[in-house]
């Protein structure tokens, strides 16, 4: 690129200071910068620490996005420093931007994070091919172009956290494996050559853990600078633990097949009905909410459940299309 | 103004726990000139929960409710965020591969229906900004909600993932800083508060299986518009609604502090700012206080 291209723009960053040794709190130090359209956000932290403030802490390596060190949030956006443009984010978020570590709570010096969950989440799913490997083989053993299209990318993870950081679920249930791991479960499971059967694919349905849990707000989707599409591989693990059988009754499996009863029934939701499918006799737990729903006129009783106009077209739908069995 | 005329495509909680959401919408296209025809043959959109259990019956379904949209010839707008992502992301799929196409329309055709493609599909919110213009809007409006701070809810499936939702509506939107529901908040006279939680999870989607999840999120999410001063939330989404007005209970006790504030649908909030007359908007329909009017 020719030199006369590049422009100039004052930047106010507000940037997350805390050192877990001596400081009570963390506090926010101001730098006001004049940035190129050159720039990537590596290259803000890397002038803080080398013209600013030299005790300024943060992690990198690769400079090319593949090691996954640099993850940071900018402006509450999941950013992997090395790969955004500052044209970019000054566009997104205009000329104040805030720079803090991926997770706050876990802030041991400046952007550096202590990342034990993500890899002890990373750990737990097994994240290694589970085969009896042949160590003396006699033959190669392929895997063919659409086999390996099924991992789906999962295999482009670089592990930066940015996704599992993003997620709202890993904020509040510290069981949660969070869409990183789940990503990591799926190339496994994805893989032909895996051998794991039940044993790795039984914990993605466990409660509280599991993908379950997944509130489904496409958070990891946004957040992953691979473009990995975390929430697609948690997707797929729900479809294989009703494929292959592993996903036992219980309130969440019940409310997913519920959809399908009610469609059938209806075309349209029946929301009463889908939520006693769900729960069964805990139900009870609903009444008093649903006491103050049906007051305001919240509530459809059975009787006058809506339908759906061609509800026979629906319903022939429903038979002939389903894939799945509960 | 030229009558725009769209297919509407109601989703199940109109129908049911959500009645104010279809009145609120009724009177609203009316102010603004729109003729809504209603798809009653539409199924339920699957939620996003079939998808788990059985993605190629959720496309032939949701494939199904657009069929009949492009059998009017007509734009599909929902009034659900999570129907609009069910519904985009399967003509999103079936547009960007043949072959899923002619299965889907190989089950279709038993029943005489193709989907084609020839349909968008458009939240209602993004329909009225892109086809009607938020300047127009605030020409129209006869009752500034001047006197209000409003805090906006935009519903993760409205605005992620976001590749997907800006293929169906002109006025982009970055979920990390969006701004259509703030712009109308202004265009209806208010003043729209600005908090962390405006773009973030209610936890609806997991109120079942995960009930403490849920709740804390719901009560972050409105406990962030309070300590923003909110006088009320606006949502486009009805099961954001449902959240955050239904289970206040359940949320004030996760997060260990008290929360309510009066939740407006996004057609409620405009049709008061249009002067629909309350009845018309279904305020009687809500469990938190609307005390406002």
């Amino acid at each position: 690129m020719s030199t006369h291209n590049i422009n100039t723009q004052k930047v106010n960053f507000k940037v997350f200071r805390f050192n877990a040794d001596v400081d009570y709190l963390p506090y926010y130090e101001d730098y006001t910068m004049e940035v190129t359209s050159e720039e990537v956000v590596l290259d803000i932290l890397n002038r803080i620490k080398w013209d600013l403030d030299g005790s300024f802490s943060y992690r990198r390596s690769c400079r090319h996005g593949i090691c996954g060190a640099c993850a940071i949030k900018l402006n509450g956006r999941a950013t992997l420093a090395c790969k955004e443009n500052m044209n970019d984010m000054i566009k997104l978020f205009g000329n104040d931007i805030t720079l803090e570590p991926l997770s706050i709570k876990r802030a041991v010096k400046d952007m550096i994070i202590d990342k034990a969950d993500f890899w002890q989440k990373h750990d737990a799913v097994k994240p290694y091919l589970i085969s009896d490997i042949d160590e003396y083989p006699e033959h190669e053993h392929l895997v063919s172009p659409k086999q390996a299209e099924e991992l789906d990318d999962a295999d482009l993870c670089i592990q930066c956290g940015a996704c599992h950081y993003a997620c709202p679920v890993v904020e509040i249930n510290d069981e949660f494996f969070g869409p990183a791991a789940f990503a990591k479960a799926y190339r496994f499971e994805a893989d032909v050559r895996d051998e794991a059967g039940t044993e790795r694919l039984t914990e993605m349905h466990k409660e509280a853990q599991g993908v379950w849990d997944c509130v489904k707000c496409f958070e990891c989707a946004e957040a992953c600078p691979k473009d990995i599409n975390p929430i697609g591989k948690i997707t797929k693990l729900h479809l294989m633990l009703f494929d292959k059988g592993l996903a036992t009754s219980t309130v969440a499996s019940r409310h997913a097949v519920g959809f399908k009863n009610s469609i059938a029934k209806h075309g349209m939701l029946d929301e009463g009905t889908l939520v006693l499918y769900s729960e069964g006799p805990s139900i009870i737990k609903h009444i008093p909410v649903a006491l103050q729903m049906f007051r305001k006129g919240k509530i459809v009783l059975p009787w006058n459940m809506p339908k759906s106009d061609n509800l026979d077209e629906i319903q022939k739908l429903v038979k002939s299309s389903s894939t799945a069995k509960f | 103004m030229k009558k725009l005329k769209y297919a509407l495509f109601t989703g199940c909680t109109a129908k049911q726990s959500t009645p104010e959401q279809m009145m609120s919408t009724l009177a609203v296209a009316k102010k603004l000139n729109i003729e809504l025809i209603e798809l009653t043959e539409a199924s339920c959109c699957g939620a996003s929960h079939l998808q788990d259990y059985d993605d190629f019956l959720s496309l032939v379904l949701n494939a199904r409710n657009i069929a009949y949209a492009e059998k009017h010839e007509l734009t599909m707008v929902t009034i659900c965020n999570t129907c609009q992502l069910n519904t985009a992301m399967t003509k999103h799929r079936l547009d960007n591969n043949a072959e899923l196409k002619a299965k889907v329309n190989e089950k279709l055709a038993e029943v005489g229906l193709e989907y084609k493609g020839t349909s968008n599909v458009i939240h209602f919110l993004y329909a009225i900004i892109d086809d009607i213009g938020l300047d127009k809007i605030k020409e129209m409006v006869v009752t500034p909600l001047s006197q209000f701070n409003i805090a906006p809810f935009y519903g993760c499936h409205n605005i992620r993932p976001s590749e997907l939702q800006n293929e169906s509506h002109k006025s982009k939107e970055n979920p990390y800083n969006p701004t259509s529901l703030d712009d109308l908040i202004i265009a209806c006279g208010g003043m729209n508060v600005d908090y962390t939680e405006k773009n973030k999870c209610c936890g609806f989607h997991v109120e079942l299986q995960a009930p403490k999840t849920a709740s804390i999120l719901t009560g972050n999410a409105i406990a962030g518009a309070m300590d923003g001063n909110a006088d009320m939330m606006v949502t486009p989404c009805p099961l954001c609604h449902l959240k955050l007005d239904t289970q206040t209970k359940h949320a004030s006790e996760a997060i260990g502090r008290e929360v309510e504030l009066p939740i407006l649908h996004m057609q409620q909030m405009l049709g008061l700012a249009l002067g629909c007359p309350a009845d018309e908007l279904g305020l009687k329909h809500h469990l938190s206080k609307v005390n406002f009017v």
